[in-house]
């Protein structure tokens, strides 16, 4: 399928932007794993993204097929970052990012 | 300005946006309902570029799945939020600087170096086949269960792995529970627990 008027400048300007938000949300927010998450998350969107656009505009279907692999890994990554938070807040009663720097050793 | 144009603006605006609140929400849990709508967006976007079965995938794993699971996490901790938030202006400099300075660097290498054509002229493996002839869905499956199919099985190993993962991360015995012994249920005899008495007229037990 074409890209239409919108070219594929557009598509990876809008993954530049969403991946920028996603960085700059790391740095907002340096407390709240939470929020730190689902920037990670938002990164790998504008990856997908990025993915998808170049797979249509090459004409490759490549790109779709790494897309999913991304979105498996993603999935995974969620999974056990909220694990390792949800059990690190019953041990310390807090999710503050700076205190994890004492789990050395 | 064609219908696509149209529907991609209204498709990209949305997604930044709420992709600006997901980070600046207060309430963590608005940011996940944000988050939500952003990948419902990006799905919009991905339906638009004819990648069906992605989009759907998308909405199906980050939207049922990922962003639930956030929300059960967000909701279930009790954490004072507000706590957290603290010295999210004194960051604000020098995160400004650093997405400027990234977004701007993206953006021009997407606008000048990629845009004006395909990046060299390697083989193409997999080329799309038209859509009137082949749906996108049976196209990725034609290649993912064909060449790509020891990735995919990889793939599904790392669910596997993180599946487990979570589940012993997360798995504790609690002292002083009472739970359910069945085997001990199924132990009991009638003579063991039933008792049939006389009862004097008047006497009581």
């Amino acid at each position: 399928m074409e890209l239409g008027s919108i070219g594929l400048a557009h598509y990876l300007t809008l993954s530049a932007i969403l991946f920028t938000i996603g960085v700059f949300g790391i740095f907002l927010n340096r407390k709240n794993v939470i929020i730190i998450l689902m920037s990670v998350e938002m990164m790998l969107l504008a990856v997908n993204i990025n993915l998808v656009a170049f797979s249509v505009y090459l004409n490759d279907l490549v790109g779709q097929i790494f897309t999913m692999f991304i979105l498996t890994v993603a999935a995974a990554e969620a999974a056990i970052g909220l694990a390792i938070l949800v059990v690190y807040f019953r041990n310390r009663g807090t999710i503050a990012v700076e205190d994890i720097n004492m789990m050395k050793g | 300005m064609t219908l696509t144009t149209i529907a991609f603006y209204a498709f990209a605006i949305v997604l930044l946006a709420s992709a600006v609140r997901v980070i600046t929400a207060k309430n963590p849990v608005h940011s996940v309902l944000f988050l939500i709508l952003a990948f419902f967006n990006a799905a919009g976007l991905f339906v638009l570029i004819g990648a069906e079965f992605v989009a759907m995938i998308l909405v199906i794993v980050y939207v049922g799945a990922v962003a639930v699971l956030f929300l059960f996490v967000v909701m279930m901790l009790d954490i004072n939020f507000q706590e957290l938030r603290q010295g999210f202006m004194q960051y604000m400099p020098v995160g400004l600087v650093v997405g400027a300075i990234l977004a701007v660097e993206l953006v021009f290498l997407a606008v000048t170096q990629l845009a004006g054509g395909p990046v060299g002229g390697q083989a193409n493996n997999a080329p799309i086949p038209p859509v009137d002839q082949v749906t996108n869905t049976e196209a990725i499956g034609q290649i993912l269960y064909t060449d790509y199919v020891y990735a995919f099985q990889v793939s599904g190993l790392i669910l596997l792995v993180a599946m487990i993962g979570a589940i012993v991360l997360t798995l504790r015995s609690r002292p002083g529970v009472r739970r359910q012994q069945i085997g001990q249920q199924l132990d009991r005899k009638r003579a063991e627990v039933v008792q049939v008495r006389k009862v004097p007229t008047r006497g009581g037990v």
